[in-house]
């Protein structure tokens, strides 16, 4: 119980939770939105972001770059390894849709038999990673952490003055990054003719395919963006930590979900909420007591708000979510 | 295909078995039983080589045999849980760690929890809490730790179900090898006592050698357990389960207390998680956090669904499959959650009811399958 370490760097330690809310929040939105349309929850959206952060590191060795690089080709690398992280996740997240839902779905398989199979693409996923393709190809792969050129170097930006916050890059587009894409995501589904047909679909799919809406579309368009978002939460994550590993996706899709039920789970705001404040709270819980229970703070927090709240904080429902 | 493998074991097996004269089946029963027992000796070529102590890398053969009938009975006591109530858990490795950690904290000399107690009460250093008590403890722990767990959370839509249990196996992990002044933390509990028995050659009966003797004594627990759950499955409590199983809202309307039933489910399940737990620890005669990692819940899930969630044969056969042929054949171990995953994936996908299905299940699943169609084809 370490309490004045949490107050005597209150600003630092909020910052931090932000920068790792603000990835768990993208993360979040891929269960969300998978929840909202199918009420499934999809267990091997996880893995779609740890495929994503395998990725960054592809693109970053085919392209040979390393820390130290020019400011333009810093950007250029950057630029790419997003659009690899966010093709990769996405065709991952659309991988998984195929193989393991849509054969269930014809089926009517009831609800357990989903999760089954998709913890079983879960291990897959993590194997291929881990052994599969240590075995064919050797290193990088395999059973061990994987160090990732930073490529984007974390420089000082400014320091806030009078509390004596040091804000560096890195922070900045963590957070700036993670902010725009929800927004995105959010007009997206609110605005486009699409996004209509999302929320259709959430709010009662045998009504919306009377009115024309195609439900397989609309679900691999579900799978598509939230593995899109998963990728861009990879790539974030490489930037913070300048790490991967064959299971890091367990833990980080563990508190995204608890994110995602914190906000209120189908709703995409409410991930953004959820995200951000299990951040904070895993961070403020770490100084308090040690690291080791930053894992437990999530659980913990799950459970209670679903003793108290289960429909989270902003309430559930893609689909009655006018805004 | 799955119809050709229905005609060949659902039908000409079962049904000659359901027709065969009383005497029949006992005598039958009797003599799987006795082979059970004597499958540690087990010599004769060609039979011989399912051991797995052929070559000299193998594992003793005894000592898999006994790992075999202990994920059995965790296999069981998760099949009252997915099987008969249709709840998932994914963090039953959870009370199988509270049933090893409730033996090795209460009844090992050296753990800090008896240390503790004995200091309290200027008792001598070899004391410990002796090896009967502790197999009421460790059911008991794990008993209240799954009401604990299951009482708020046996109210919520079943997937949430899944997420919080899988917190809680994670947390028991964490929590044991974080509270370094009870649990000894990742250092973990030496001197886990066992069962007491007649000293023979200078060594106590159930000792690190002779795991023959550790299979007999778990195979013999396993055949309780199996009555037990066999009891259980006909009784009012089981009928409830199925009706809760098959539609909640109309067992509810029926009078059925859903919730009560599920959270009974979910204390018999972990009670018989503590018990295989129990036994584990006790063979090890060690126990630490890291032999309770989350995949082992995977594992016992696996094996409940891929042998047939709902027919306690089938879950006998999953628990079997999974646990015998990684240590056949060792040499592909670092591929078993590789293929576990795959085999999870296919058999979910080709045949959802399991490799051995219970009838009613597989009712189920033709039923929704059929509703399915009707409902593509109307629109």
């Amino acid at each position: 119980m370490d309490f004045d370490a949490l107050i005597s760097g209150l600003d630092r330690h909020t910052l931090d939770g932000i920068t790792r809310g603000s990835i768990y929040a993208l993360v979040a939105l891929g269960y969300t939105m998978v929840y909202g349309v199918m009420k499934l929850i999809n267990f091997a959206h996880s893995e779609v972001f740890m495929v994503g952060t395998w990725a960054v590191l592809g693109v970053y060795t085919v392209l040979g770059v390393g820390a130290g690089e020019s400011l333009g080709i810093v950007i250029a690398a950057t630029l790419l390894a997003l659009v690899g992280a966010m093709v990769a996740s996405a065709g991952t997240a659309l991988a998984v849709e195929r193989i393991a839902y849509r054969p269930l779905r014809k089926k009517g398989a009831p609800p357990l038999i989903f999760l089954i199979t998709g913890i079983g693409c879960s291990m897959v996923l993590v194997e291929l990673f881990g052994q599969v393709f240590e075995v064919f190809f050797g290193p990088p792969f395999g059973r061990v952490t994987v160090n990732i050129p930073s490529v984007l170097e974390t420089k000082e930006l400014f320091t806030i003055p009078g509390i004596d916050l040091t804000i560096t890059n890195t922070r900045v587009i963590i957070i700036v990054g993670a902010v725009l894409m929800m927004l995105a995501l959010d007009t997206f589904v609110n605005k486009s003719r699409l996004g209509r047909g999302v929320r259709a679909v959430a709010q009662d799919p045998d009504t919306a395919s009377l009115m024309g809406v195609n439900q397989n579309r609309v679900i691999m368009l579900v799978f598509v963006l939230g593995g899109a978002m998963a990728g861009v939460a990879a790539l974030l994550y490489t930037i913070q930590y300048d790490i991967t590993k064959f299971d890091i996706g367990f833990i980080i899709g563990l508190k995204a979900f608890t994110a995602a039920v914190l906000g209120g789970i189908g709703n995409l705001r409410g991930a953004l909420v959820g995200g951000l404040l299990l951040g904070i709270a895993e961070v403020y819980a770490s100084t308090i007591w040690s690291s080791e229970w930053a894992n437990v703070t999530a659980f913990v927090v799950l459970v209670v708000v679903l003793m108290f709240r289960p429909t989270g904080l902003l309430g559930e429902s893609l689909g009655k979510a006018r805004a | 295909m799955s119809q050709i493998f229905d005609t060949i074991r659902g039908f000409s097996i079962r049904d000659r078995i359901a027709q065969a004269p009383n005497w029949a089946r006992k005598v039958g029963m009797l003599l799987v039983i006795a082979f059970a027992f004597y499958l540690p000796f087990l010599n004769i070529l060609p039979f011989a080589y399912v051991r797995t102590d052929l070559t000299s890398r193998g594992s003793d053969w005894a000592s898999v045999l006994f790992l075999v009938v202990v994920y059995m009975i965790v296999a069981v006591g998760l099949n009252v849980v997915i099987g008969f109530a249709g709840l998932l858990d994914l963090g039953y490795v959870g009370f199988y760690a509270l049933g090893a950690y409730s033996i090795a904290l209460f009844g090992s000399p050296s753990s800090p929890v008896v240390e503790a107690l004995q200091n309290r009460f200027g008792l001598s250093e070899t004391w410990a809490v002796p090896f009967a008590m502790c197999i009421p403890i460790a059911i008991a722990m794990s008993l209240i730790a799954g009401v604990i767990l299951g009482a708020p959370t046996l109210r919520l839509r079943g997937d949430y179900l899944a997420i919080v249990t899988l917190g809680f196996g994670e947390i028991i992990r964490i929590t044991a090898r974080n509270l370094d002044n009870v649990t000894n933390g990742a250092t973990g509990i030496t001197n886990v006592p066992t069962p007491p028995g007649p000293e023979t050659d200078g060594r106590a009966f159930f000792n690190t050698v002779d795991a023959e003797r550790w299979y007999w004594l778990a195979l013999t627990i396993l055949i309780i357990i199996i009555w037990l759950a066999f009891r259980l499955e006909h009784s009012r409590v089981g009928r409830a389960w199925l009706a809760i199983r098959e539609d909640e809202d109309a067992a509810a309307i029926m009078g059925v207390a859903a919730f009560k039933f599920k959270l009974w489910a979910f204390a018999i399940g972990a009670s018989v998680g503590g018990l295989a737990g129990l036994l584990f620890g006790s063979k090890q005669q060690y126990v630490e956090p890291n032999a309770f990692m989350v995949n082992l819940s995977f594992l016992f899930v696996a094996m409940v669904v891929i042998g047939g969630s709902g027919n306690i044969y089938g879950v006998l056969l999953g628990a079997f499959l999974l646990t015998y042929l990684p240590e056949r054949f060792r040499e592909f171990q670092e591929w078993r959650p590789f293929a576990f995953g795959v085999a999870l994936v296919v058999v979910m996908i080709l045949r959802p009811q399991g490799l051995v299905p219970s009838r009613r299940r597989a009712r189920e699943f033709e039923d929704r399958k059929v509703e399915a169609e009707e409902a593509a084809a109307d629109v």
